[in-house]
Order: C-alpha cells, then sequence, then structure tokens
C-alpha cells in the first residue's frame, strides 16, 4: 500500500489525519466560546457529546486519527533520523527562512500529547468516561461542562500548564497546516504564500479560542454565561 | 605501424557526401549487435550522447569519467547557445550558410566535408533535445527563440538561459541514464582511463585505474572511442575544469594515433583578470558584453602606471584620455571583432605597458557611456546576470556610479583579459571520426576536425551533439559491421597485461622520484612557459626557447616532484602528476606545430607573418594543410610531421577583413 | 584589497568505515579576493611542503555550474554566500582575520564519505536512471517547433532544470532528504508537454528509487531551498508531491 511503504504517502497520512486533527480543534474551540456566553447553552452541548452512542464512536475516531498521527509521527522520525545518518555536524547554522517549530514537529508534538493526557484527565474522564462507567461522587456532575471548567481553572496551575500547551499547540500549527497543503501538492509559489498566511490566521484564532476560555475562567468565573441559551436549534 | 592518412572523404559534391556515405557505409545488423561492445571514455556531449545512441541501437557500451557523475563533464560550463540552421527567424539562414560560416570563422583551415556534415544535422539536434525535455527558451507563440552571435549576420543560436551547455548536456546525460537503467550501458565513474591497449593494430580495449582504489583494471571491446575534451589545461590558468586533462589523448598519440593542428588554440578576450600566483582557473564572462560595453586603456602612459599601483581609478581617467583602442583600430566592426583579433589587441596594449591593473595585464570593459545612453535598467535588463557574476568574484560592482565630471557620470568599469577557452586542434580523425589506429574513434572538442584554427561562437556545442548523436553512432557501424566474426579477446591477453604493467611502471617511477616540489608549482611553471611563448603572439624564437624551456621543466618534473600519500587508494596528486606529464608533451607538441606553421591563421598567431597593420596574414599557398604529429618513440624525440592537403570546391578561400 | 590570516578546521577521514577527525591549520597573509578554493589549494601546497597528504575534496569547474564542489562550511553547505552561489564561489574576502573556518563533508547516509570531505553522490545518479528522462530514440523526433510551449511553462522548468545536483538539499536536511533534487528533476518534465506521457511513471518509479536509497522523508522544513544554490524552491516538492499521489489514485 502505497500511504505505508513510499515516502510520500506516510507524509500523506500525517497530513490528512493533521487536518482533520485541526477541524476537531476547530470545532472544540468554537464549542468552547460558548461557555464564555451561556452556561446552559454549553451544557446542552456537553449533554449532547455525552454517552451518545454516536459520540462515542466519534471519539474512537478521533482517537485512531491521533494514533495514527503520532504512530506515524514516530515512524517518520526514526526513518529520517537513519537517513541522516550517525555522523553530526560539528557547526551548524539554521538559515534565517527555516522556521524553529519545522524542525521541532516531534519535540511540540510530544507536549502537545502531554497536554493531552492532563486534558483528557481533567475533563473527559471526569465527563464522557464518568458517564459511561457511571462514575459518581464527583465534584460536579458529568454532564455539568461549564462546572468542569470552572473547577479545573479554580488552579493557577493549571492555568498556566494549559497556556503552555495551547501555545505549543499553536507552534505545531502554524507549521503543520501549510506542511499539511503542502504535502497533499496543494501548493506552489502562490499558494505557499496563501496557505502560510491563512494558517497562521487560523491557528491563532483557533488557540485563542481556548486560551481565552482558561484566562477569563481564572479571572472572573462568576460573571460568565449569564445569558439564556439555547444551541439545539442550530444544530439540528 | 601503419600510419593511415586517408581522410575517407566520400564521393560526390559537397551537400551530397553525407547522405551518400550513410546509403552505402555498411550496417551491422540486430542481432551481431547485441555481441559487440565499445568503450567510451569521457561523458560531455559528445561522450554522454554517444554512449547513449550506441546503448538505444543495441550494442553494449562501457562508459567511463574521472568525475563522480557523468553529468559532471565540463561541456555543462558552455552559457551562450548551440547553433543551427533552423531558419525558424526567417532572416535567410540555411545549411549551407551555416556551413559557410563555420569555415570562414575558422580562417579556412577546417575540412569542407566535415564542416558540412555538421551543419546538415544541427537541426537534428535541435529535434532530439527538444524531445528530451530541453527547456531551450521560448517565444510567447511557444515557438522557440533564437539570440545571434558572433561571426555570423542571423540568428540561428538556441539557448537555455545562461546555462545552454548545462542542459544539453543533462538531456544527454538522461539519455545515457535511460540506457543505463536498460542495461544496456554500464557506467565507470571516477575512473580514467591510463592507455589504450592494441591488439594485431586495433584499438581493442583500455586499460582504466580507479581513481577511488587506485586499482589498474583492463576492459576489453571491439571499438574505443574517446571524448576526452580538450587540452587547455596545459596552460595551467584556463576557462577548461580543474579536472580536464589531455592524457586519454596523449596516450592514444603514444600509441600511433595523430595529433592534429595542436597550436590552434582558441584564446577568449573577455575573462576576468588574473588576480595573483594562487588563482586556480578563470572565469569567462560572455562575450554578449561587447555589444554595448566599451574596451579601453588610458593614452597616457603615466595614468596606465598610476591605475597599476592604484593610486588613481578607472573613473578618473578623462574621456579625452582614453584610448578606444579597438574602435581606433577596426572602425567598422569595433568592439566586435572576433575573438582573436580582440584578444591579441588587449595583448598589444598590455605589453607596451598600458594594462590597468596591479599586473599590468587587464583592460577596461566600460559601460557608463551605454548607461548614459540606455540607462542603467535597460543595461542591468540586458547584463545584470553577467554584472552580479563579475561582483561576486571580484566584489566590484558595475552598475556604479562613481564620478560625475562635466556632466559625464563614470561607472565602475570592469576588468577583463584575454584566456585560454577551446582547443580546437586535437587527435586527427577522418571523415568516420576514426583515427589513424583503426578501432580507436575520436569525438567532441579532442578531435580536431570541424572548427579550422578558430572555432565560432556556439559551435562547441554543435559539434560534440552531432559527432555523438549523429556522426559517430553511423560511422562506427562501417569499422564493426565485420568486427562480430573476431572472437572477443580476453583481458588475459598478453596485449593486456603488457600495457597494464608499463601503466603500473610508468606510476611507480612518478611516485618513486620523491623530489621536492609539488606537481601544481610545476604546472603552474608550465603554464607561464605556455602562455609566454605559445600564447597569443607567437615567434620562431620564442617557439625555439619555449621547446627547449619544456625540456627543463620535463626533466624538473622526472627529477623533482613530490607526490605525497600511496600508490593505492584515492590519491588525487598523483592523478594530477599522470595529467601533468601529458600536459608537457602537450606543450612540446603545440611549440612544434606553430614553429612549423609559418603564417598566421585564427587563434595561430605568427608575430612574423602580419600585415602592416598588425592583421594575420594567412599563406595558402603553403600551410593549406593539416598538420599532423605522428609520435617517434619517445616523449624527448621530435615529432613528425605529416601533412594532410585540404581540398575546397564549395568555398573560395579569402582574406578576412574587420576593418570596413 | 586586503590579506586575512583565519585558521581552517578541515575533516580529515580516511573511508567510510573510518571515524574521522578535524585538523587545523593555520593560513597566513591569503588575499581576501583569493577564492576559498583557491585558499584550500594554497593549505594543500603547505600540507604537501610539510610531507603531508593533501586535503581532499570534490572540485571541478568553480564557476559554479558542475555541481561537484560540495563542502560544508561553518554550518552551511557552501558556505554563506550572497547569492545562491557554490563552494568555489565562496571568496576569502566573506571571513574576517582571526576567523575559525570549520569545513566538513555533506553528511548524510545517502551520502557516505569516501576521503576526507569528498562524498560517493552516485545515489542521485541511480535516482535519475530509474526514470529522469523521457524515452526517445535519436534521431526519431518530429521539428522542434511542431511542439509549442507556453513561455510560462517554459521558463518554469528552465528553473526546475538549473538544479545541479550538487547533494546540497540533502546535506542541509536534517531528515537527510533528497525531495528538493528529485522533485526538480520531475518538475522539469511535468512541466513540459514532452514529459507529460512518461509523468505518472516517472514520479513514481524516482519516488521508490529515492526510498530504496535509504534518504529521508521531507518534513517541509525549507532548509533545502534556504541553501539551494541554484534557487530551486519547494514550490517543486509540492509539484511532485501532486504528481504522486495522482499517480498512485490513478493506480
Amino acid at each position: 500500500m502505497w500511504l505505508c511503504n513510499s515516502s510520500i504517502g506516510r507524509k500523506v497520512i500525517m497530513s490528512v489525519t493533521g487536518a482533520a486533527l485541526i477541524l476537531f480543534l476547530t470545532f472544540h474551540g468554537c464549542m468552547n466560546v460558548v461557555a464564555l456566553f451561556s452556561e446552559s447553552a454549553y451544557n446542552q452541548i456537553c449533554k449532547l457529546l455525552g454517552s451518545n452512542w454516536y459520540a462515542i464512536v466519534a471519539t474512537m475516531g478521533l482517537a485512531a486519527l491521533m494514533a495514527l498521527h503520532v504512530v506515524y509521527a514516530f515512524i517518520l522520525t526514526f526513518q529520517n533520523r537513519k537517513a541522516r545518518g550517525n555522523n553530526k555536524y560539528a557547526v551548524t547554522s539554521k538559515p534565517a527562512i527555516v522556521e524553529w517549530a519545522s524542525q521541532n514537529m516531534l519535540v511540540l508534538g510530544i507536549i502537545v500529547a502531554l497536554g493531552l493526557v492532563l486534558h483528557l484527565h481533567d475533563f473527559w474522564a471526569n465527563m464522557m468516561w464518568a458517564e459511561i462507567i457511571g462514575a459518581e461522587g464527583l465534584q460536579c456532575p458529568p454532564t455539568d461542562g461549564f462546572g468542569w471548567i470552572k473547577f479545573t481553572f479554580s488552579n493557577p496551575v493549571f492555568v498556566v500548564l494549559y497556556l503552555i500547551w495551547i501555545a505549543a499547540i499553536w507552534m505545531h500549527l502554524t507549521h503543520g497546516f501549510w506542511s499539511a497543503m503542502q504535502t497533499l501538492g496543494w501548493s506552489g509559489h502562490i499558494w505557499f504564500n496563501r496557505w502560510k498566511c491563512i494558517g497562521y490566521v487560523w491557528s491563532s484564532v483557533v488557540m485563542a479560542m481556548f486560551a481565552i476560555v482558561a484566562i477569563a475562567f481564572t479571572f472572573c468565573p462568576d460573571c460568565l454565561g449569564k445569558c439564556d441559551g439555547n444551541v439545539l436549534p442550530f444544530i439540528f | 605501424m601503419a600510419i593511415n592518412i586517408d581522410s575517407k572523404i566520400p564521393e560526390g559534391p559537397v551537400a551530397e557526401k553525407w547522405s551518400n556515405y550513410k546509403a552505402h557505409q555498411r550496417l551491422v545488423n540486430p542481432k551481431n549487435k547485441l555481441k559487440l561492445d565499445v568503450i567510451v571514455v569521457g561523458t560531455g556531449l559528445a561522450g554522454a550522447s554517444a554512449a547513449a545512441s550506441l546503448g538505444e541501437m543495441g550494442f553494449n557500451v562501457l562508459n567511463f569519467c574521472i568525475q563522480d557523475s557523468p553529468r559532471r563533464a565540463h561541456s555543462i560550463a558552455a552559457q551562450g547557445g548551440i547553433n543551427a540552421a533552423k531558419n525558424y527567424q526567417n532572416d535567410g539562414d540555411s545549411v549551407y550558410r551555416l556551413f559557410y560560416d563555420t569555415v570562414k570563422g575558422g580562417d579556412y583551415r577546417a575540412r569542407e566535408a566535415n564542416v558540412y556534415r555538421l551543419a546538415e544535422v544541427s537541426n537534428s539536434i535541435i529535434d532530439q533535445c527538444v524531445a528530451q525535455g530541453v527547456p531551450f527558451a521560448r517565444e510567447y507563440g511557444g515557438t522557440l527563440a533564437n539570440r545571434s552571435f558572433g561571426g555570423a549576420q542571423v540568428s540561428r543560436t538556441f539557448y537555455a538561459k545562461g546555462q545552454t551547455g548545462q542542459q544539453l548536456l543533462l538531456g544527454a546525460y538522461s539519455s545515457l541514464s535511460a540506457q543505463v537503467q536498460a542495461g544496456k550501458v554500464k557506467l565507470f565513474t571516477r575512473y580514467e582511463m591510463e592507455d589504450l591497449v592494441i591488439v594485431d593494430g586495433h584499438a581493442r580495449g583500455i586499460i582504466a585505474k580507479n581513481l577511488v582504489t587506485g586499482e589498474l583494471e583492463r576492459f576489453t571491446a571491439n571499438a574505443v572511442v574517446i571524448a576526452t575534451g580538450g587540452y587547455g589545461n596545459a596552460y595551467f590558468l584556463s576557462t577548461n575544469a580543474m579536472g580536464c586533462n589531455c592524457t586519454a589523448a596523449i596516450q592514444c598519440y603514444r600509441k600511433g594515433a595523430m595529433m592534429a593542428n595542436p597550436s590552434y588554440v582558441q584564446i577568449h578576450p573577455t575573462c576576468i583578470p588574473v588576480h595573483g600566483d594562487n588563482q586556480s582557473k578563470l572565469t569567462l564572462m560572455s562575450e554578449s558584453l561587447r555589444n554595448d560595453g566599451r574596451i579601453w586603456v588610458p593614452k597616457k602612459l603615466e595614468d596606465a602606471k598610476a591605475l597599476q599601483a592604484g593610486t588613481k581609478y578607472g573613473w578618473d581617467i578623462p574621456e579625452e584620455d582614453r584610448d578606444y583602442y579597438l574602435e581606433r583600430r577596426y572602425p567598422a566592426f569595433g568592439n566586435l571583432v572576433p575573438r582573436d583579433v580582440a584578444s591579441r589587441a588587449a595583448k598589444e596594449r598590455c605589453d607596451k605597458g598600458f594594462g590597468v591593473n596591479n599586473t599590468g595585464l587587464a583592460v577596461y570593459l566600460d559601460f557608463s557611456e551605454s548607461i548614459q545612453r540606455l540607462g542603467l535598467d535597460i543595461v542591468l535588463q540586458r547584463y545584470g546576470n553577467l554584472f552580479d557574476m563579475y561582483e561576486e568574484i571580484t566584489d566590484v560592482n558595475p552598475g556604479e556610479k562613481r564620478a560625475t565630471v562635466n556632466g559625464v557620470d563614470y561607472y565602475n568599469p570592469m576588468m577583463i583579459f584575454p584566456a585560454i577557452h577551446y582547443t580546437m586542434g586535437g587527435i586527427w580523425v577522418d571523415y568516420e571520426l576514426q583515427t589513424s589506429i583503426p578501432g580507436l574513434f575520436a569525438i567532441g572538442e579532442c578531435n580536431f576536425s570541424d572548427h579550422g584554427a578558430n572555432r565560432l561562437g556556439a559551435s562547441a556545442l554543435m559539434q560534440g551533439l552531432a559527432d555523438g548523436y549523429f556522426v559517430l553512432p553511423y560511422t562506427i557501424q562501417n569499422y564493426l559491421a565485420d568486427q562480430a566474426i573476431w572472437p572477443k579477446i580476453s583481458t588475459d591477453a598478453p596485449e593486456f597485461a603488457e600495457v597494464e604493467k608499463a601503466t603500473e611502471a610508468r606510476i611507480q617511477k612518478l611516485m618513486n622520484i620523491k623530489g621536492k616540489r609539488s606537481v601544481d608549482s610545476i604546472h603552474k611553471e608550465l603554464g607561464h612557459i605556455c602562455w609566454e611563448y605559445i600564447g597569443m603572439g607567437r615567434t620562431k624564437e620564442g617557439l625555439e626557447k619555449g621547446i627547449e624551456l619544456l625540456k627543463g621543466i620535463r626533466k624538473e618534473f622526472e627529477t623533482n616532484l613530490f607526490i605525497p600519500g600511496d600508490r593505492m587508494g584515492l590519491n588525487v596528486e598523483l592523478d594530477k602528476a599522470i595529467h601533468l606529464d601529458d600536459f608537457i608533451t602537450m606543450g612540446s607538441l603545440m611549440a612544434h606545430d606553430a614553429l612549423s606553421r609559418e603564417e598566421s591563421c585564427g587563434g595561430h598567431f605568427r608575430e612574423e607573418h602580419q600585415t602592416e597593420e598588425g592583421e594575420a596574414k594567412r599563406d595558402d599557398a603553403n600551410f593549406f594543410y593539416v598538420g599532423c604529429w605522428k609520435y617517434e618513440g619517445s616523449d624527448d624525440a621530435t615529432p613528425t610531421l605529416i601533412k594532410e592537403p585540404l581540398e575546397y570546391e564549395a568555398i573560395k578561400v579569402q582574406t578576412r577583413n574587420y576593418k570596413n | 584589497m586586503a590579506n586575512i590570516s583565519f585558521t581552517v578546521k578541515f575533516w580529515k577521514q580516511n573511508g567510510p568505515k573510518d571515524a574521522g577527525h578535524f585538523d587545523s591549520h593555520e593560513l597566513k597573509n591569503i588575499p581576501d579576493d583569493t577564492s576559498f578554493l583557491e585558499a584550500l589549494d594554497i593549505l594543500n601546497e603547505e600540507l604537501i611542503a610539510e610531507g603531508k597528504e593533501p586535503f581532499v575534496f570534490d572540485h571541478d569547474c568553480r564557476e559554479g555550474i558542475c555541481g561537484m564542489c560540495s563542502l560544508y562550511i561553518n554550518g552551511t553547505p557552501h558556505g554563506k554566500t550572497e547569492r545562491g552561489a557554490t563552494t568555489c564561489q565562496l571568496y576569502v574576502r566573506k571571513f574576517k582575520d582571526g576567523d575559525v573556518v570549520t569545513v566538513e563533508p555533506w553528511r548524510s547516509a545517502g551520502f557516505p564519505v569516501i576521503k576526507d570531505c569528498m562524498v560517493d553522490r552516485t545515489a542521485f545518479d541511480k535516482i535519475i536512471q530509474a526514470g529522469g528522462y523521457t524515452t526517445v530514440r535519436t534521431g526519431a523526433p518530429q521539428d522542434a517547433n511542431a511542439i509549442l510551449i507556453p513561455k510560462p511553462d517554459a521558463d518554469e522548468a528552465m528553473d526546475c532544470a538549473s538544479c545541479i545536483g550538487c547533494g546540497a538539499c540533502v546535506a542541509a536536511c536534517k531528515n537527510g532528504s533528497a525531495m528538493l533534487f528529485v522533485s526538480s528533476k520531475v518538475s522539469q518534465l511535468a512541466l513540459l508537454p514532452q514529459g507529460r506521457v512518461e509523468a505518472a511513471k516517472r514520479a513514481k518509479a524516482m519516488v521508490a528509487k529515492m526510498d530504496e536509497l535509504g534518504f529521508g522523508n521531507c518534513t517541509n522544513t525549507r532548509a533545502c531551498e534556504a541553501v539551494c544554490p541554484k534557487c530551486e524552491t519547494i514550490a517543486n516538492i509540492a509539484r511532485l508531491n501532486r504528481e504522486f499521489i495522482k499517480a498512485k489514485l490513478a493506480d
């Protein structure tokens, strides 16, 4: 299968899974922003994405994408190190156009994955997972996403960790976005700059959405989510 | 060994010779082709195209090059373009006109039949290259673009940016690669041919040195083709690549192949001057600069002295004190006189002390006037990349204004000086490109065949590819037709053992000199002698002295050379030493030929033979021949001159005139 | 013009198996209009005068076109020059008095060291042999002007074709990837009608050969285009990806 046994094929897997994860992040970010305005609307979403079968299937799909992305990241890195050879340059200098992120996607990816573990522990385990296994005696009910946000960001350590995590994802995306398009062949002299610009704007907006929620819930948890809202008409 | 001076020119009118030849030559049947091996030494335009074409036909080809890849051959450095008589510009070009221009440009010292064939196949070359994907420059309508070049009244030069040689070579290299993939060509990179193996009077193989392991290896074949380029590096400083050498050619000469017209060396007028003793190589600036640049030196000797001392600069010399000597001497052609004329004029001024750089060996090429007339933008559009290249090398930007005197702006002038560029002479070949040794063929710059005493711009690429794609693959069959019946010679044959032993002995001799001097230091000395006595202006006394000095160099080489490192393994110094040994022999060949040719023609200028105005004076009554030199058993012995008379039937021999 | 003195720290390695080490040598009073390779010639003359073996490196045309020279100087393939240029177009004036100039070979598993800074780049030839051509018999083609090619396509193909196969892209790439080299050839031929016929086959064959020879995967770091002496760009790589994916999807 060319997706596994050719260098470009392997990169296509990285690109497609990466792009899908970016779309997921975009959706997730939009959902989070709802919490800033309406507690009820946000919890409606949380309920919708709780332990319903479609949500579980989607989550498993997401996990598979993530796993593929990570496994291929390690395969590619292993192959690339081998191709590089054992002799290292004594002196190196990085050309100006080479972005730090582009050469450190694995490092950034590992930071992102560690952050993800934290995130899953803080939210997913207390929400979807708790609902599935029917856990009891938790701080908040599993469908009270709003409450979980408030609870998590009441601890300033978590805020800092989340902001670091968000910054790492941002860096990962600024390269990953145009790189995915480049690998899929949708680039060239003109589109390269367009994708790069779109990628910066897109990842900045998405990550800003995450960051704003974290910061807002740290400094002013009680002034948020006051509007009455109903998202169901928008979804159905 | 029988020396064959039959040029084998086919019967009939010049325009029909090649067709007649092809119609009547012997061919090898497809089955027999599979049984026949051909060695091709060299992977430049000629070598790569020949190897690819022969492989495609079905022959088994062994292809050798000294570089790490066939794509590195020095054909790659040609900038300008390639001529062809396509007449795409509708400006009246034709095969005959290209033929005529080439013969005239060669100062009537080339073989008519060969040149006509060259012009005839020139069109197929362009077709071939386009099919290979060579990205020639194009017009907006999608058709091919042309530019004009010196020595012609039509635009017939096809080009690919300033990298035509590179693109043509990559085209040939790609065809060669296809044949390697198909298993028809076996490639040997980092191998150098050290000697030719002759069995029963026929070339049957070579001894090659694996440059990485140092081992000598034997290769057998039914025919040997050498395509190893020119011998310009005998001068040490030239526009040739560092690795260019004449070792294979000289070995063939020692084995009985005659060397023809070795004194015909082209000196290119627009090179960047030598900056010091450490210089390793000269860089050519495109000749097109002479279209808008004006060449000058100071009128006053004291100004030249000041320039040499660095107390004055070009822009300090006012207009009235400048001597635009080409415009002065050749009012009709001005700065656009042919290469040989422009080169000699520059030397003449510098010899009189008017040189403008610290070594006194440079003249100015000034764009001030054209920048004033056209504006800097237009000049940069035309020559921007050349200005960049000049600045990269010299750190001087010719587009930078330095002074304004009386409302006239003066820009940084470029400095240029002539340099050895191309060798028209080479191994003697007949119409079939076969040398005087049966079974040994020579193609490309390493043969003497098509340029006479001077080569026109954009013709070298044409000749290399013509030989490799369209001439040799036919003519070699005339020889190979009856070879299939002979059993293959084994590399264990005593002839191979003997030649390998001799080669090893030669190498051991060099390794065992254990003197004090490096190869380069002796090579530089050889270069000085060649440049001084066998360079642009030659005299009887100078050449005789040169021959004596070369003997001295030979002695110095044989007694005082030092090669560090071991005989086996990669030893760059050893390989350079072998080259140098042969360059010395080449130098003395050039000197002998120049001495015997008591006339001035093309790249060969004998100061005794000039008109009152200092122009070259040909002597068609006595020197209308190809000078072929036969080896006489030792490098010290004077070679024997054998003359191949030239016969012109289509063209009337005239004197070149560039004054009016 | 001035003279400067500087130290050259150069890599010595006797064959692919040898561990290799740096040697140092001070060059005194070198005129700054000397090219860097000429400075190395001086270095070698001095080494030979001391009875030592010279420092081995590849070089040939010394005018930036043959692609033979291949030195990694102070952390940059071909050294830092103002414009795209090869090692042979680097001049001593780019250095300062007292500098230490570190000279290393291309370091990549695809390019084993032959000796010192001379490396084996035959892998590039093998990739071209796998399909970097149009299949055409000598003498068979139609008239050159029978194939009309729009000028922008011809110009773009020319830019792709300028690649000199020096290997700086591989040397600069942290993944040892040869994608810029491969994509430049694939692009040149993909842009021209003559090359379109075999475009799919070519892209597949050349990429397969590149992978087989152990070159790394491209991660779009752009280090290759930053150091390419002929200014090839990663737009070529995008085109190769496109050609390759299209070819595979069509199978």
